[in-house]
């Protein structure tokens, strides 16, 4: 069956995490959904614009989740962002009870003849894999013997909490059930939902250089850490050598969005998943790419090759 | 971490009118103080205040210990402390609430929230965001050459990787009308 989705690409993934959108747009592809990106959407505030002002928190997302009802002839909307999926469910939970603030957001609106009536339904990607395209239909487009390949889920913050819409904050599982469905085997470990710092990373970045120093540390037996975030992939792949310096990893942790990962499984070249634009993949990482995980022994060799 | 005399903790500070700083408190006001969000927090070693010591002086009203505090700037909203608060408390708006609280009403925090007006006004200006262009005029408002440098290895492996680009004006301008009513109406208030 084809699904169909409004589009929120939000602004990092035309920027620094363009590998995202083109991953996700590729492998929702394969999956046979159908993506309609949103006609004029704008920035939803990110996670800064809550430190400024609290209307814009919400008149930001409102816009678009407006512009979904007003233009469109779907309901839900695709989120591949966590700091994204956040600010535009925050309108959703937080009008659902507050009617003056629904007033205050569509007086706002109203200078651009928009209008949010509560009927747009925004959705994380991990949801609408999870419940929408299911396990077995992700199992069934598998191309790729994925069994060698050891991954850490991370979930990161804002997908969960403070809203658990679809899985459960303190033990998440979607992202496992995804990563079993490909072949792949989910590491078991305790960091999988810690917060890498977010836009610490800019203003503080000592506290948030710890955090994902302890982060790093703790999957770095896995093959690559997962992520289904601009911010945690950032934060996680951008600093890594500073983290050093607070007790992460000397060797580099390959880190890689949900949908590369799942286009590589599907048999989707690297072009395809623009992988030549992540800033950390460890040479093992690299040489399984094109042998495959199945075959752990050769692997050894190829990295010393390589180097 | 600082510990609260008694003195201290006997002079209350007159409050400005302010709206929100009524909501803050009031929804403060069902801390029971067991300091389940200062166990939970993953930057509460960062902190010089604990999110439950602030939060009792949010109940008593002492702003100046709190403008005074970093606590608050160095919450990264990732809501395990929401999550984990057994009185529904919701603690990281108030950490957003106090960041705003600050930036509008003491000086000295006006460089603080430094980072978070250059984004707001990046996407005033643009629409969507540019991110080269934030981090340019945000490390600019820093006056930190030194801090600028810090990120020049992460902006040359960036560049590396074509993640860099000269601003887009394709939206610029595109927020203006709705910023402009946000103004007026929080004026308002
Ligand atoms: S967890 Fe909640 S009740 Fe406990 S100290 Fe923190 S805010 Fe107060
Ligand atoms: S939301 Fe802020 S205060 Fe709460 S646990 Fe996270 S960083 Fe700490």
């Amino acid at each position: 069956m084809t699904h169909h989705y409004a589009y929120y690409p939000g602004c990092s993934l035309l920027e620094s995490a363009v590998e995202y959108d083109r991953s996700v747009r590729q492998v929702m592809d394969v999956l046979d959904a159908e993506l309609t990106e949103i006609p004029d959407w704008t920035c939803c505030g990110a996670s800064a614009v809550e430190s400024v002002s609290r209307l814009l928190t919400y008149v930001l997302p409102a816009r678009n989740l407006a512009l979904v009802e007003q233009l469109m002839d779907v309901d839900d909307i695709l989120v591949p962002c966590s700091a994204c999926y956040l600010n535009l469910l925050r309108v959703v939970e937080d009008t659902r009870h507050d009617k003056k603030l629904l007033a205050q957001i569509n007086e706002a609106l109203s200078v651009e003849d928009l209008r949010y009536t509560g009927r747009a339904k925004p959705r994380h990607l991990l949801d609408i894999l999870i419940n929408d395209v299911g396990t077995g239909a992700i199992a069934a487009r598998t191309e790729r013997d994925m069994s060698g390949f050891s991954a850490a889920a991370y979930y990161g913050c804002q997908i969960l909490r403070p809203y658990p819409v679809f899985d459960d904050p303190r033990q998440p599982r979607s992202m496992h059930l995804v990563l079993e469905a490909l072949g792949v085997k989910p590491m078991a470990w305790d960091d999988e939902a810690r917060c890498c710092g977010a836009s610490l990373m800019v203003t503080k970045p000592e506290a948030a250089l710890a955090s994902v120093a302890r982060i790093l540390d703790s999957a770095s037996q896995a093959d690559a850490v997962v992520t289904v975030c601009p911010m945690c992939q950032i934060n996680l792949e951008a600093y890594q050598s500073k983290a050093a310096g607070y007790g992460g990893p000397r060797e580099t942790v390959s880190v890689v969005y949900l949908p590369q990962l799942m286009g590589l499984a599907f048999g989707c070249t690297e072009d395809e998943l623009m992988l030549n634009k992540n800033m950390s993949l460890a040479p093992r990482f690299r040489a399984g790419m094109r042998q495959g995980w199945a075959t752990q022994g050769s692997l050894e060799e190829t990295v010393v090759e390589e180097a | 971490m600082r510990q609260m005399t008694k003195h201290q903790a006997l002079t209350i500070t007159p409050l400005p009118q302010d709206s929100e700083l009524c909501e803050l408190q009031a929804m403060l006001s069902r801390c029971m103080q067991c300091g389940t969000c200062t166990a939970s927090c993953p930057n509460a070693q960062a902190m010089d205040l604990t999110p439950r010591q602030l939060w009792r002086l949010v109940q008593l009203g002492q702003l100046d210990r709190i403008f005074e505090s970093r606590t608050f700037w160095m919450c990264s909203s990732c809501y395990t402390c929401w999550l984990r608060c057994p009185r529904d408390v919701e603690p990281t708006r108030a950490m957003a609430a106090l960041k705003r609280l600050a930036g509008e009403h003491d000086r000295a925090s006006r460089r603080k929230s430094a980072f978070y007006r250059a984004f707001a006004g990046n996407i005033r200006r643009y629409g969507r965001v540019q991110e080269t262009a934030l981090m340019s005029s945000y490390l600019t408002s820093l006056a930190s050459p030194r801090r600028a440098l810090e990120f020049t290895p992460i902006g040359m492996k960036m560049l590396g990787k074509g993640k860099l680009h000269p601003p887009s004006r394709a939206f610029a301008g595109r927020l203006e009308l709705l910023f402009r009513k946000v103004d007026e109406m929080e004026e308002r208030t």
